[in-house]
This record gives C-alpha cells, structure tokens and sequence, in this order.
C-alpha cells in the first residue's frame, strides 16, 4: 500500500463568505469560490480535467457542471455527510495521485437556508416517515449531546463543572471567528453567556452548538512535481483517511460513547502515510481545524487525535492549549463555531485556513510560520459516523 | 373447569388530583399519558397477567375496548404481537359498549370450552374522551385475564345477560367525545333500573342468593349512583368492591374487569364472586375462587398499581396529552406500512437477534454479525422483558412541551444488547447531574410514538422501574 504523502499539491483555493446568505444561491457560491481559486492558482476552468462535488442537498454531480460551465469533463457528485467535503478532496488527490489526471477540482457547498426551517431541518421531526420508531425532538444536538452526558458520568464532572470546560472551547472559536471577515458569526462571547445560554440538548446549550449557514469553498490539486509551475508557496498533502462506523456504538454495550472510533481511524491511517507518530502528533503539528459542531464534539477530538490522554483534554482546555496564541492552536478560523456549517463547503473551507496560514495570509490569526496542519471532520453520530483526517505540509 | 388461570390490570402511573393545576376535585383520577391508549393499556395488563408464564401456549387474543385506535383494522393482532404470542392463534376485537370487556371475559370461557382454544389472553382498556366539564369521572386503565381449562383460580359459574336497547351513553362515527342524554334520565331510566332488573332474573332464574357473593364488583358512573345502586340491592358494606371512584375513575369498558382484578387480589379459596357489567343492557357473571388463587397473583395488579403514582402537573398538560392520545389524524408523513410490516418483529415483538456462533446479542436485529461478522445466522431474542440500565442520557428540549421532559437514551440489556430508545415516565429534579439517571434500572414499555398519515406509530420506550422513586416521586407518600 502506497502513501500519498507529497504526490500532490494544492496550488488555489477559494471560499466564499459563509452566513445566511438570502441573495445567493448554491451556483452562485461555488462560483465565488472556484473562480477565486483560479484566480488563485492562475489558471481557468479548461484547465481543470476532473471535479469532484461535494453536497448532501443536491443530487447530482449537474448543478457544479453547470455553475462552473465545464465542457463536458468528468465531475462526480460525493456525499458523506459531514465529511464530504473532506472526501472530495480526498477523491481529487486520489485522482492526481493515480497518474490519470495533472490538474483536478475540489469544491463543496451547502445552501441550507432555504429549507424554511431552522437547524439540519430535522428538529422537532422524527414522527415521519421511516418505520415510526423515531421519537420526536433531537436532532444533530441530541447525539452529541450522548457523548457529553456519558464523558460527565465516566470522568465524574458535576454539570456546572463540565459546562465551564465546553464554554472555554465556544468562547475560543468565538474570538477567532470575530478576526475572520469570512466568518459567519464575528462576534466574541463570554464563558458566562456560553453556561447561561437556553439549552439545546442537555447537556449542551446554544453556544454548545454550532450554527446554521451557507458557504462553498474550494481547491485545486495538481501533481506535486509541477505544482512550482503555477507558484512558489503550494503546499502539499501528506495523508488523508477516512474511517466508517458500522453502529458498532448501538450495537456493542463495550463502545464507551466518549470517543469516536471513526476519528481514531481516519488519524491513524493519515498519521502513518505522513510519517507522523500519533504519540508525538501533538509536538509535530502547529495548527488544527477540527469539527467542532458541538463543543463536546472538539474535546472528545483532542483525545481521539492523541493529542491528550483519554479524560485530559478538560485540563489542556482549561490551561488554554488549544488557543490561538496556545501550543497548538485548534480552529484558528473559528470554527464551524463561527462558520457554521454548510456540510458539502466545511472540510474545504477548514483547509483554506490550513492553506492560507502556511503562505502567511491569514491576517490577524496569523500562527508562526506553522509546518504542518491537520483537518478533521466527524460526521453523523459517535458510534456511527464517518471521520476525515487530512494533514497538509509546507512545501520543502 | 374453565375459568380465570392468571390476571393483571394497569393503572396508568399519571394522576390528576390536589397537585394538578386546575383540578379542582378533592379526588384523584388516573389518566394515560400522551404516549398512552387503549392498545399500549392493553398490552401492558397483559403482560402482567402473563407474567412468567409460557406465552406458547396461548392460543388466541380478545381485545376489548370502545375506544380502539382503528376503525378498520384488528387492534387483537398488535396486542398479540406486543405480547410476543404465535400467529396461528385466534384474534378478535369485541368493541363499542361499556360492556364488551365482560363480553369478550365470556366469549374467551365460551371458546375454551367449546374447544376451540385451551388458553386465551383477553385484555379490556379504555381511554375515553368526556365532553369538557361532564367528564371528571372519566379515567383511563386496563385489566388483562388468561382463560383456560386447567390451574384455574376462578371457575365461571354462572352468567346472565339482558339487551336493553336505550341511547344513554354513545359516540357517534367520527365523533372523539362520549356524549349522555339528560343525566337524571341516564340514571333513573337507564343504570338504576336496568342493573336492579337484571339482578332480579338472575337470582330467579339461578336460584341463588346475593348474599352468598363474598364481593360483588358493580357498574355506576359514579361515587353517588353507585352507593345508591347497592342499596338497592341491599348489598352488605363487605360485599362491596370498591370502585375506587375517589383513586381511578370510571374506565369505561376497563371498569368491572378491574375491580374483578382487585376482588381476586383478595379473594380466598371457595369465594364467590360476582361482576355486574351494563351497557345497552347488563352482563352478570358469577365466579368461585379456587384454591389455585394465591398462584395466580400478578407483579402489578390493581393495589400495587394504585401505589405507583405521578401527578400531572396542569390540566394544560393533560388537555394537550388527551389531543394527541385521540390522534392528529391530519398530521402529515406517517410511517411506511410496508416498513413497519417489514421489520414488525424488532418493532412489535421488540426481537433483537443472538448470533449462534459467537453469543452477541444485538438490537435491532442485523444480518451481519457486529462481532464476527458471520451472515445470517442468528436466532431471535425477546428483549422487552429484560432487565436495563442506563448508559447515557439526553434531555431534548425541542420536543413538544406535553412530552417533556423528553428523554433520549442508550440503554444496555442484562445479558447483552444495547439501544437507543427514548424514556418513558420520569421525573426530573430541576437540578440533576447524569448520575441520577446513568446506571439505574429499567424496564420496557409499549407505547405509542405519534400519528402520521393516519398510521399510529408505536414501539417500545424504556422508563425507570414503576416502583422506583424515579417513576413515582408519589410512591413512598402513598404506601
């Protein structure tokens, strides 16, 4: 088994801004980000040989044909859920990587506000349809909300206790989203607004959870040994995985519910195609975008990526590790937090941040000349779901 | 000797009474919750009645009631399926008078004597809706009965029966509420005049004497009519059942078989007991206690049921749980039949699967092994009378307000098998933190999900042990 570590390169990228965006539809954002990621890259849209399309709203691989008016080149729509837009990327490289394509797009979006209802569409739902076991109420909240109520119990943090530890992660996301004009939410919140929010899914609150918005990003991949063609600052990646669960968190009373096995998967599979040992993942890597849907979500992920022993990540947390100006600074963007999240758009517009961090273009939130960075996505529910890993280097 | 081999009753664990918002009598009433009707009633006095017995050799289900949530469709076959019976079995519905649960009690003796059966669950429940303001007897129950021809604990030893055509107490196709003529006629011309006249014939045409019944269990629609019922019979204040008037209310066609329940709960050897049923004209039956009574007595019945409470905080809650019990027929995206068909073992029956080569057990059942990954082969588990415990829990705010608190849970089954399934029954400080959930007991309980599409959806919730103070904050009050 070969690893793709260094094989490809991204030479552009491009998001559009993220938000309730009424007077934009799904063509329009995908065209805002893919024609800055010419831009970017200076190239044009012939010169893309395949697409992959990431979206769980749209049905088929069409609606980004058309936005993009390609003539007729190969685009396959992928979904997988929260990971999707990570899997796009990860088909692309896969593309370069087999030798069969030079130049290949990734591009995600999501346009969840035209629904006409509030959240992922589901609250309150669960009567219909199916084969009527669903109960009513829930929602993405709730199966997060599971991993909470289990890691309180098994660690034996009282509520107000473990409700402090998740404020710090929301009030972390929260001031790095306010340094990002591309953000959804730029406002910085406090702990106390964070513990005294209206509850959404017990444990967790409002600013628990994060919000509902639009978005497309996007990236253009080519083969490494030519990436220097197009500009000097590329950067490379150097491992992506992907894991799917089985329900084996339903189906086993051995799965502890505090951890995400998908995720561990996805990491140790990326891990080992960068040469990175998981033990010294937390020293080599300087900067992370996680999928913080939830606040839970983030701190069971800086277990499950080793970056704290199980049950610890409360105390880094709380010593302020994982903030901007901390050892390793985790969502430097703010965070589906402070993006929202647009499912198919989330893993590309986690990767503009890694992207635009190595060139040292990320402004206000500028980290030292990071070498190496990590996204993560996490979707569907702990004990089911799929996780994305994917590590990005600065060129040599 | 055909007769009464088990019973059981449920007392829906919901009161209304000094403690609810804007209830106003000095009684309490049960009332089912908004997951709660006549099936889901049913089918739990069934399970008690059947306790550990072998549920294989029943052969066939009554399902009794006037308030069944079909039209048109077998309610007896659900039941049957949520009591996890065979299919080559009897079913039938006996529906739509106050006195179809001692007709469907005198049916099951009838089939099993006649031969066409050798056990036979019967179950009679009622959730009725009064017009507002003349319904605070109205309540809601169920008693469940196993008849059969041997280990018997109650012989039928003589029955009566009159028709008296009268429109007194009726409901109308497509109307929800149970409407009365004028009371004082309902009373004098109805009830007060028919049960006294079919006691009469009886005691003619049997030769026997009612003072020779150790209790009589007797129809009245209320505290007063009934008080003035057996004083006309001149019936001794011991020969009197209480009709617990002041702790259930009236459970329409549930009323005389559960206090025929909690007659036998104290009922010895060689009693006589006699139910007195009416409804568009009267049923008597006679029963004598054997000396197999003490066996026969089931976890829950009517007194244990009685001390296992919760008060309903308003009768805002209760109104809004009686809109949704009745069923929002119009309520769009109900499930699909052909799913529900499909999968009716893990939904009905609450089968998991248990895998022959490695032992795990899994719910809901897959093909696959989650283990060792063989195919197909796997035996069924039933699940639904196993012992849990709470391994997580989620408060989902969203939910409707009648539901709530409305919680979500992963459970893990005694023996092996886990689920998510939302709980049933339970009461929550303002204040907890998840240990006052996580690890405690739990048993399972059919209930109804919701309707859709005129489809009603119902399947299995959890909810902490009825005598545990979880479900019934009330309970140490009331011993």
């Amino acid at each position: 088994m070969e690893s793709i570590k260094d094989k490809v390169a991204i030479i552009g990228m491009g998001c559009c801004k993220f938000g309730e965006n009424w007077d934009k539809s799904a063509e329009d954002m995908m065209v805002d980000a893919a024609f800055e990621a010419y831009q970017d890259a200076g190239i044009e849209a012939k010169d893309i040989q395949a697409c992959w399309f990431g979206t769980t709203r749209l049905n088929t691989a069409e609606p980004c044909a058309t936005a993009l008016k390609f003539d007729y080149i190969p685009v396959t729509r992928v979904e997988n859920l929260c990971a999707t837009a990570t899997d796009a990327l990860r088909n692309a490289c896969l593309g370069v990587a087999s030798g069969m394509y030079d130049i290949c797009m990734a591009i995600g979006v999501e346009k969840l506000k035209d629904q006409g209802a509030g959240g992922l569409g589901g609250g309150g739902g669960g009567m219909a349809g199916g084969n009527g076991t669903g109960e009513m109420g829930g929602g993405a909240a709730m199966f997060f909300a599971r991993m909470a109520s289990r890691y309180m119990y098994q660690y034996g943090y009282s509520y107000d206790d473990f409700k402090r530890v998740l404020a710090k992660i929301d009030v972390k996301n929260h001031h790095n989203g306010s340094l990002n004009p591309k953000a959804h939410f730029q406002r910085e919140i406090t702990e106390e607004m964070a513990i005294n929010a209206p509850p959404v899914a017990w444990p967790l609150g409002l600013y628990d959870a994060c919000g509902v918005s639009d978005g497309s990003a996007c990236a253009i991949v080519c083969r490494a040994d030519m990436a220097k063609n197009f500009r000097d600052d590329y950067i490379l990646v150097k491992g992506i995985g992907l894991g799917v669960g089985a329900r084996q968190g339903y189906l086993q009373p051995t799965y502890d519910m505090t951890h995400m096995q998908e995720t561990v998967s996805a990491c140790t599979q990326a891990y080992a195609q960068a040469g990175i040992k998981r033990e010294n993942a937390f020293n080599e890597i300087d900067l992370c975008e996680v999928h913080d849907c939830f606040s839970i979500t983030e701190l069971v992920i800086m277990e499950d990526l080793g970056f704290a022993p199980r049950g610890k990540a409360p105390e880094l947390i709380k010593a302020g590790t994982f903030e901007l100006n901390g050892k390793l600074a985790v969502n430097p963007d703010g965070g589906l937090k402070s993006f929202g999240h647009p499912i198919g758009a989330s893993g590309l517009r986690m990767t503009y941040e890694i992207y635009k961090q190595m060139q040292g273009k990320a402004g206000p939130r500028q980290r030292k000349n990071p070498k190496l960075g990590l996204v993560h996505n996490f979707g569907m529910n702990p004990g089911s779901g799929m996780g994305a890993v994917a590590i990005f280097g600065q060129r040599d | 000797m055909v007769g009464i081999v088990s019973y059981g009753a449920y007392v829906p664990v919901h009161r209304l009474g000094p403690g609810t918002r804007g209830w106003a009598a000095p009684i309490e009433k049960a009332v089912a919750s908004w997951d709660e009707d006549s099936l889901t009633m049913a089918v739990e006095a069934a399970l008690d009645a059947i306790g550990k017995s072998d549920r294989n050799k029943i052969d066939g289900a009554y399902y009794a009631s006037t308030t069944s949530p079909y039209r048109e469709k077998l309610v007896a076959t659900t039941l049957a399926m949520a009591t996890d019976l065979r299919t080559d079995i009897l079913t039938a519905d006996i529906t739509d008078s106050l006195r179809c649960g001692t007709a469907a009690l005198r049916m099951a003796i009838d089939t099993v004597k006649a031969g066409s059966a050798k056990k036979l669950l019967v179950t009679a429940s009622d959730r009725r809706l009064g017009v507002p303001g003349t319904d605070s007897e109205f309540a809601d129950g169920a008693a469940a009965f196993i008849i059969g021809d041997t280990d018997v604990a109650a012989e039928l030893i003589d029955s009566y029966s009159i028709s008296n055509e009268l429109l007194d107490v009726w409901r109308a196709e497509g109307a929800k509420r149970t409407r009365t003529w004028e009371d004082r006629y309902v009373y004098e011309v109805g009830v007060q005049r028919v049960i006294p006249e079919a006691v009469e014939q009886f005691l003619k045409k049997s030769g026997r004497n009612l003072a020779d019944m150790a209790k009589v269990i007797l129809y009245a629609p209320d505290t007063r009519r009934h008080r003035e019922i057996a004083a006309k019979l001149k019936l001794k204040p011991e020969q009197i059942q209480n009709p617990y008037f002041d702790k259930i209310g009236n459970t329409g066609s549930a009323f005389i078989p559960m206090g025929l329940v909690a007659a036998l709960e104290d009922a010895k050897p060689g009693d006589k007991i006699m139910c007195i049923a009416y409804g568009d004209g009267a049923d008597i039956l006679v029963l004598q206690v054997t000396d197999k009574i003490a066996n026969a007595k089931p976890k829950w019945g009517i007194k244990k049921g009685l001390a296992a409470k919760m008060m309903v905080t308003g009768m805002d809650m209760y109104s809004a749980w009686q809109g949704i019990a009745a069923g929002d027929a119009e309520r769009g995206g109900g499930a699909a039949a052909s799913e529900i068909a499909r999968e009716r073992d893990y939904i009905y029956r609450m089968h998991g699967v248990k895998c022959k080569n490695c032992g795990t057990i899994q719910f809901p059942p897959q093909r696959v092994c989650t283990k060792c990954h063989q195919k197909d082969n796997f035996e069924p588990v039933r699940m639904s009378d196993k012992k849990a415990k709470v391994f997580l829990f989620v408060l989902k705010y969203d939910a409707p307000a009648f539901t709530q608190p409305s919680i979500d849970t992963i459970i893990d089954f005694e023996g092996g098998g886990r689920c998510t399934i939302g709980m049933a029954d339970v009461y929550l400080p303002p204040k907890f933190e998840s240990k006052d959930l996580i690890d405690k007991d739990l048993e399972m309980v059919f209930r109804k999900l919701g309707m859709g599409g005129q489809v009603h959806n119902y399947y299995w919730r959890c909810k902490p042990l009825r005598e545990s103070t979880l479900a019934a904050p009330a309970a140490k009050e009331a011993k």
